[in-house]
This record gives structure tokens, sequence and C-alpha cells, in this order.
């Protein structure tokens, strides 16, 4: 186990250098500076570059941006002047981790029971219903959906207010949209998973003991097909952080991705990168985790039995 | 009793047997592509989605030809005239602009089939790239095992646990926007999960009798690979690739949704969203045409890859 978790860990922790280190290199690499505008004297140009340390070698520049962020300071932002991007991400990232496991939430409470009713009525209306929710889900983009849940259900139909994240009613119209395609993914996984499972031997054993049928179905069927799901927990982390850029910049929820939306649209490269490396941080611990857990509930994985690990 | 044999026998008459003729074979033998294609179009749903995407390839093609209009001059003219008459309700379709104008006065008839076009331009050909550079690393990787396979494949790890957008990003910040940046971006990262595909396959076939047969034979690693490797992994590639489209068309929509994918006069679906989004309430038709053509794109490529799944390996059709 203790093998286990430090492959895990290296991996990790090389991946935070890479990413660090390609996004540091790819934004000097950009053509031109934030302060070449027609508004700029020379001299305020000097003092800016100065301050920001873009006069200094590269080289000089990425070690320092690495010693800075080992302590936690991302610089500061190029278009709000003089805000450190740290503060920034401290501010908006409690409203996209909030929209975010509301998303989760649901996807998973929804995703899970539609998966498990379509599995027990399989080839019936409930089945392809499902079935049905799914490909919507996975096909159609996010952005659509959003937008198209706004022109419906806020401007053309009233029921829910257009934009913004305040009261319980905001959140309902982002959280549905954010959380489709993880409920077609979910609810796909799970019903195969349980029609796998419903053909192994423990299952049939647990039938032929003579217990009861929900009791088969919850305590052997249904713990047994959460297994996979643990395994996308990773990506899907991902998919509903990069799904959160386009759903809280269409309903101006002020979280993390519209900045990231925004710092692309106003060439904030400090911004960009200090959310890029975050984002990179938060999802490799997450994944890290979720490896780890893994690891313990499914003792296959850590004895290195994956065939294609 | 003998009476009665002599009388079975009567009744029956031997009537010989062509040995040849039992020995053959009832059911005439099915190529592997030929099977994988039979199944694949007794899939009513398959079919329906090859219909549909064939006739959006094809509007794709000819739709902007069909309109005197061109996708990016604006019809001022035109525009003013309509608003006079109409107000600002004139703006959407009729007559003469079938999906209407933009708010610049462009076609929106030309602008979303070209739209459409780029959209799959790109998605095509993006998802062929990635698939030939996954294959080439993941047939490698298989195949040599050892350091090389551990060094590629810890490579592909640490690549892999960044979402890819966030690469692409940043390519698309360096770069620039335009078709080929954005290809190069897409496909920069897009290999990975081919790269792993096509390694486990490998793996797995390359213990098999007759990999074996043909090292035997001093076939070398390349011809190995092409003759016998690859050929027998193309059911797993072609669900993959299929898969790999509408993967490309969705980042390049996600892309250019973010103000980030193809430059102005050039246009594309996520683009056309983008700026209906803008739009949508005076002008909801300007998002509601492209959002259904991109749902309709991305939903037939969709069931077609699905389809081509179940028919690749009936054995996971559940």
């Amino acid at each position: 186990m203790l093998k286990y978790v430090i492959k895990r860990f290296i991996i990790s922790a090389l991946t935070i250098l890479v990413l660090c280190t390609v996004v540091f290199f790819a934004i000097k690499a950009i053509p031109g500076d934030p302060f070449s505008g027609p508004e700029y004297t020379e001299e305020m140009r000097a003092q800016l570059q100065a301050l920001y340390g873009f006069d200094k070698p590269v080289t000089e520049q990425y070690i320092a941006y690495m010693g800075n962020l080992l302590r936690g300071d991302l610089g500061i932002s190029v278009y709000y002047r003089g805000k450190p991007v740290a503060d920034i991400i401290s501010a908006a990232f409690p409203q996209s981790l909030d929209l975010g496991l509301r998303a989760l939430f649901t996807a998973t409470i929804v995703g899970v029971g539609l998966g498990i009713l379509a599995a027990l009525n399989r080839k019936k209306p409930l089945d392809y219903l499902s079935i049905v929710v799914a490909i919507i889900g996975i096909s159609i983009p996010s952005f659509v959906v959003a937008s198209l849940l706004q022109y419906t259900l806020a401007i053309v139909f009233p029921v829910f207010p257009v934009a913004r994240y305040t009261t319980f009613r905001h959140t309902i119209l982002p959280t549905i949209a954010l959380s489709l395609p993880t409920i077609a993914k979910f609810s796909r996984l799970m019903r195969t998973s349980m029609l796998e499972v419903a053909d192994s031997d423990f299952v049939k054993t647990a039938r032929s003991k003579g217990l009861r049928k929900h009791q088969v179905i919850f305590s052997h069927q249904v713990r047994n097909s959460l297994l996979p799901l643990l395994a996308v927990m990773g990506p899907t982390t991902a998919s509903l952080l990069m799904g959160s850029f386009v759903v809280e910049s269409i309903f101006a929820v002020p979280g993390l991705g519209n900045y990231f939306v925004e710092s692309i649209n106003t060439q904030d490269y400090s911004l960009i990168m200090g959310l890029t490396i975050f984002y990179g941080l938060f999802l490799v611990t997450v994944n890290f985790a979720i490896d780890i857990l893994y690891g313990v509930v499914d003792p296959r994985i850590r004895l290195g039995g994956k065939a294609n690990g | 009793m003998a009476d009665a044999a002599r009388r079975t026998q009567d009744l029956y008459r031997h009537l010989g047997a062509d040995e040849v003729q039992a020995e053959h074979i009832q059911k005439p033998q099915l190529s592997y592509a030929r099977d994988v294609a039979g199944r694949f179009f007794r899939n009513r749903v398959a079919v329906v989605s090859v219909v549909v995407l064939a006739l959006l390839v094809a509007m794709a093609l000819i739709g902007p030809l069909m309109t005197p209009y061109d996708y990016r001059t604006t019809d001022v003219a035109s525009v003013s005239r309509q608003m006079a008459e109409g107000g600002r309700k004139a703006l959407g379709p009729s007559g003469e602009h079938w999906f209407g104008v933009d708010t610049l006065g462009r076609d929106l008839w030309a602008r979303i089939w070209m739209g459409t076009r780029y959209s799959l331009l790109i998605g095509f050909s993006a998802a062929l790239v990635q698939a030939l550079i996954g294959v080439l690393v993941g047939c490698v990787s298989g195949y040599c095992g050892g350091m090389v396979d551990v060094i590629i494949m810890r490579a592909v790890d640490v690549l892999d646990a960044i979402p890819y957008l966030i690469y692409v990003i940043i390519i698309m910040m360096v770069f620039g926007s335009g078709i080929l940046p954005i290809m190069m971006a897409l496909t920069l990262t897009g290999w990975l999960s081919m790269a792993r595909l096509v390694r486990g396959q490998i793996l797995n076939l390359k213990n098999e009798d007759y990999i074996l047969a043909a090292r035997g034979l001093d076939t070398g690693p390349v011809g190995i690979m092409a003759k016998h490797l690859i050929p027998n992994c193309m059911g797993i590639i072609i669900v993959s690739l299929s898969m790999a489209i509408p993967g490309a068309i969705f980042s390049e929509a996600f892309l250019s949704f973010l103000g980030i994918g193809l430059a102005a006069p050039l246009t594309s679906l996520g683009q056309l969203i983008s700026t209906g989004i803008r739009e949508m309430r005076n002008y909801p038709y300007q998002l509601i045409i492209p959002s259904a053509v991109i749902s309709l794109l991305m939903l037939s490529l969709q069931l077609i890859g699905d389809a081509l799944r179940d028919a690749v390996d009936p054995k996971l059709r559940r």
C-alpha cells in the first residue's frame, strides 16, 4: 500500500511540475506584452515591467515564479491593477466550489438513480428514457443546454431568475446545466455496471440463499456497481470544472470559471497563469485522493492487477 | 419379418451422397469488415444517424451555394429596408434570407452551413491526426515494452492528469486563432486516450501464436506491427476515432465560445452560438438555429459511434 501511495505521489508531483513549467513558458512565448499599448509612455512601460519583473531574463523569472509559487504567491493581476491573483482566487473559489458540489450531488443522485432504475427495467420504457437522457446529455454541448435553459425558463417563461448567484432559486438553472453531462455519464455507467454485476456469482448466491429482492439489489448489486463510478470521479471533477467556465459566464456566477473566461478576453497573463496552475493543483490533488481511496476500496488496483496500468 | 424388412426397403430409396457437397459450408464466409457492416446497418438508429449526418455534410458542402448571399458580406440595403417595414422582427427568417440575418446583416443560412463546414473539417481532420499519432505511440509502447513502455506511459499519465482543454486554451493563446493552430492544439493532447487503448490491445495480442509464427518467419517489428498488430486493433481504433470526432467538434465549439476559436471572417457553429447567446433576447432564432444544427450533428455522430462500438464488439451490447 505504501509503495502504491508513493508511486501515485511522485506522478502527481511530476504532473504539477510539468504543468507549471509548460504554462509559464507558453505564456512567456505569447508575442508582445500587456504594456505595449499606445496609452503607455516608455517610462511607464519600463516601470510596469520592472514591477511585474518582466525585464529580467526568462529563466530568472521562472525561478522567481516557482519560488513564489511554493509560498502560495501567484503574482499580481495585470487587468485588476495591484490585486494579487491569490486574493482573486480565494474570493471567487467558494462560489465555484458551491456550484460544483451542487452539480456533483445532483448528478450522483439523479444519475445513479436513473442508472439503477434503467437496469432493473431493462428493455422497458424507463430504460429507453434513461438511454435518451444519456445520449442527449453526452452529445449536446453544455453551453447550448445552458443558454437554451436560460432562454426558455428565464426569459420566455420567467420561472427562474435570469442570472446572478444569490438565493437558492438562482442556483437551480446553473446546477441543472452543469450537472446534465455528468448525469448522462453516471446513468450510463451505472446501468452497464449493474447489468454486469447481475450476472456475477455472488448475486446468484445471494438470490439462491433466498434473500429478498430489494436486499439483493441494494446490498449486493448496487454496492458493487458503485465501484466504477469512483474510477471516473477524477475526469468528472475535471469536466465539471471545464463546464463551469461556460455555465458561470452564461449565468453570471461570480466564480473562478467566469474569471478564467474574462482573463482570456482581457489578456490578463498573470491571472490566466495563476488560474491554470490552481486548477491543475486542485485536479491533481483530487485525482491523488481518488487513487488512494480506490486503492483502499479495491485491493486489486494497488496490487498491480490492472491489466493496462 | 423378412417380408416386412423388404417392404421397408422398398419404401425408402437410397439417393447416394455427394461427398464434396456434404463437406460444403452452408453460409458464405464473411470478412470481418462485412460482418461489422452487416451488424451496423441492421441497427435502425445507426442508419437514421448516417442519413442525418450525410444530409448535414451535404448541406455543409452545397448549402452556402444555394443562396445568392455570401457568408461574410453584409446586406445593409435589405436590412434597412426590412427594418423600415417591420421593425427588428423583420431580421428573422424570411423568403429572402431563409434563416434570417445576423445583427451585422450577414445571411445566416450561408453562415450556418459555412460554420458547419468548418466544424466538420476541424472535427474530422483533428480526429484523424490524433488517431494516427495515438496508434503509432501506442504500438511502439505496447510492442517494445520495458523501459520504453514505462517512460511513454508515465508521460501519458502526466499529460492526462490535466484536462486537455486547459492545454488547448494555452496553446490557442500562444499561436493565435485560426484553423491550423486549433488543429494543432487539439491533436497535441487528443492522442493520449488512443495511445492507451492501442497499447492495451497490443499487450493482449503480442503473445498470440500467430505473432510468434510471424517472428519465426523472420518478420521485422515494423512488419509485425503493420501486418498483424494494427489490423487486429482496427475495430477499437475505428470506434475510438468515431468518438473522437464529436469530441473535437465540441472542443472547437467550446474554444469559439470562449472567444479563442476561429477568428472573424471564418465562422463555426460554436462562434455562431456564442454570438446567438448575446442576441437571444431580441433575436432568439440566432441562438436556436445554430444550436439545433450542432445538436443534430453531435447526436448523429455520437449515435454512429455507439452503433459502431456495438457492431465491432457485440458482446458489449446490453
